[in-house]
């Protein structure tokens, strides 16, 4: 039963065509992942399905309500947890899931139950009632995740929920995640450019440059690769991917000096391959298909590419630093009086 | 609506520094100004001395600074993405916006109320009657400000945009809007800067209040220390007017502004 529904959903800024016709659904409690590079429209999707942007075209029901039209009963249904951090730094831990209790009516009786509780989950409890700029970039994270579940939505939202996280604080964020969905039956849609986190998905849809280019199941997307991926390096790349064109009829991609393919049963195949071929081949390497090379296959362009975003960098370094308040973060000082 | 008022109020109480430093300029104003003209400028109108002038002036002022920094914080939170929080709920944007200036009105309020215990110290009478007339006005005043304040924190996206921005706007309204001398007798400039500004009714009223009971209102009194506007000197209930009136249009504005954020 579908929970989302999107259908030709466009967002347009000026010139640019941040998401460009994307269309799917998701089911009632299952894990739904967005993969893509930065500047894909995933953000921009999920804020349109949030009801913070309106699309400039098309239209999705969230929950069986209008993102334009029911705005309120849209935000009651759902919980979010976005890139950077959206905690009110000058009040405590306890106060700003207070604050977000009252915003979105959470009956006096159950309010103070469930704060301890989801405090309690993410083991929060001791630090209730520290300032949250005394946190550290995880514990932030731990806080707006269980925020977004205090009003027990049907969804919750996941805007590339690690990014900027050590390994060990996003393997924690994950087994949170992945129990709470079992306890409370939720339906999560996340957004990310990790592919480990897209693995853990029900299903995924990849997104490049505002278009949906894929839609599936991670293990379908990666048999449709056609097998396993072959890495072979050769003094002449350009024959290697000429005799598989002619010879087997495989179209190979050449990056850098690697001849890139895919071929069912590598290990018959190889040995064969390599006997005939007339040039020297330096080296071989086998490995199953990750999403990384579905996207590579579909886009012609890997998900993370040269440079390491700046943005990317920062948050790397906001989510390390213990909270040292407003300073802890970068030339913004302190508010006005 | 209450959420959010709520939550100024927690931070405002938590901030000591802000609390302080909230009252610390118009007090300086009040105490060196005072002490330093007073001898030197005399009575304004028969029985008003410069010090019972000002320090209606330096109420409002107060409330003036205060509600305006509290519109602009807004774009403070923005900038610390707490914004997104507010707009995700399921408030109603004019909730926000409304949440926003009540709870400034209360703050202004209580920032009022502490000016007030001063003026013993400085020689002004008071009395119950000003004081309850008193709340009124405060708190049109701040919500119209604040209004103001709302609605150009939701134009602006930079913290060096809004630093500057508080540097020529806050400044001149506040020091041409009659806290420090009246609007009556000054250069034709002047006097229509000062008219046009809004500031100078909230000022002119909180002024009323103090000098229509602590001395014999006389006609003379009133034109020399309030506002004439082509003609027509102001009266309490016409001040309150232009600044509940242009207040509401603010609040609407400061509403509409908001939501189309999205």
């Amino acid at each position: 039963m579908a929970i989302i529904e999107a259908y030709e959903l466009s967002k347009k800024f000026k010139t640019l065509k941040a998401v460009d016709d994307v269309s799917f659904h998701i089911n009632e409690g299952e894990v739904f992942g967005f993969l893509g590079p930065n500047g894909a429209g995933k953000t921009t999707t999920i804020n349109m399905l949030c009801t913070l942007l309106v699309p400039t075209s098309g239209g999705a029901t969230v929950n069986g309500y209008d993102i334009i039209k029911q705005r309120s009963d849209v935000r009651r249904s759902i919980g979010l947890v976005f890139q950077d951090p959206t905690l009110d730094d000058y009040l405590t831990g306890e106060q700003n899931l207070l604050f977000h209790a009252y915003a979105y009516g959470v009956p006096p009786a159950e309010r103070k139950k469930r704060i301890s509780e989801l405090l309690e989950l993410v083991e929060l409890s001791d630090r209730r009632k520290s300032k949250v700029s005394t946190y550290s970039g995880g514990m932030k994270r731990r806080l707006e995740l269980v925020r977004g579940l205090l009003h027990r939505p049907q969804i919750l939202f996941l805007d590339e929920p690690t990014l900027g996280l050590d390994p060990q604080t996003r393997r924690y964020i994950w087994d949170y995640v992945l129990s709470l969905r079992q306890q409370e039956k939720l339906t999560i849609f996340l957004t990310t450019h990790y592919m480990d986190e897209a693995e853990n998905c029900d299903r995924i849809a990849i997104i490049d440059y505002g278009q949906v280019v894929a839609l599936d199941t991670p293990e379908n997307l990666k048999d449709s690769m056609g097998g396993d991926l072959v890495t072979l390096e050769a003094e002449d790349t350009k024959q290697a991917a000429l005799e598989l064109q002619e010879r087997h009829n495989l179209s190979a991609q050449i990056r850098d000096e690697s001849v890139i393919f895919s071929v069912p049963h590598s290990d018959t195949f190889l040995p064969d391959f390599v006997r005939n071929f007339h040039s020297r081949i330096t080296s071989i390497s086998v490995r199953r298909p990750t999403l990384d090379d579905v996207f590579l296959k579909l886009t012609g362009h890997a998900i993370r590419e040269q440079k390491v975003d700046l943005v990317d960098q920062m948050r790397t370094i906001m989510g390390q630093s213990v909270g040292r308040g407003p300073m802890g973060r970068g030339p913004m000082g302190r508010p006005p009086m | 609506m209450w959420v959010i008022a709520y939550r100024d109020l927690l931070r405002f109480t938590q901030e000591r520094s802000r609390l302080i430093a909230s009252i610390a300029m118009p007090l300086m104003f009040l105490v060196i100004f005072g002490a330093g003209f007073n001898r030197m400028i005399g009575n304004m109108a028969p029985g008003v001395d410069f010090i019972q002038f000002m320090y209606p002036g330096i109420i409002a002022m107060t409330a003036l600074m205060n509600s305006l920094q509290s519109g602009l914080s807004i774009v403070w939170d923005r900038e610390f993405g707490f914004l997104k929080e507010v707009l995700v709920a399921p408030l109603s944007r004019i909730g926000i916006v409304l949440g926003k200036a009540t709870g400034t009105a209360i703050i202004a309020l209580g920032q009022g109320f502490i000016m007030l215990a001063l003026a013993p110290v400085i020689g002004v009478k008071l009395n119950a009657m000003i004081i309850l007339k008193l709340i009124p006005i405060l708190i049109i005043v701040s919500i119209m400000i604040s209004s103001l304040g709302i609605l150009i924190a939701s134009r602006m996206r930079s913290q060096q945009g809004f630093q500057m921005l508080i540097m020529i706007l806050i400044m001149p309204l506040v020091f041409l809007s009659g806290v420090f001398f009246p609007v009556n007798n000054v250069p034709t400039w002047l006097e229509v800067v000062s008219k046009i500004n809004p500031l100078t009714y909230g000022v002119d009223a909180i002024r009323q209040v103090f000098l229509s009971t602590s001395l014999s209102s006389t006609g003379d009194t009133i034109a020399g220390v309030g506002v004439t506007v082509l003609g027509y000197t102001m009266t309490i209930l016409d001040d309150i007017l232009v600044v509940a009136g242009l207040g509401a249009i603010l609040l609407l504005l400061a509403v509409w502004f908001f939501s189309k954020q999205e």
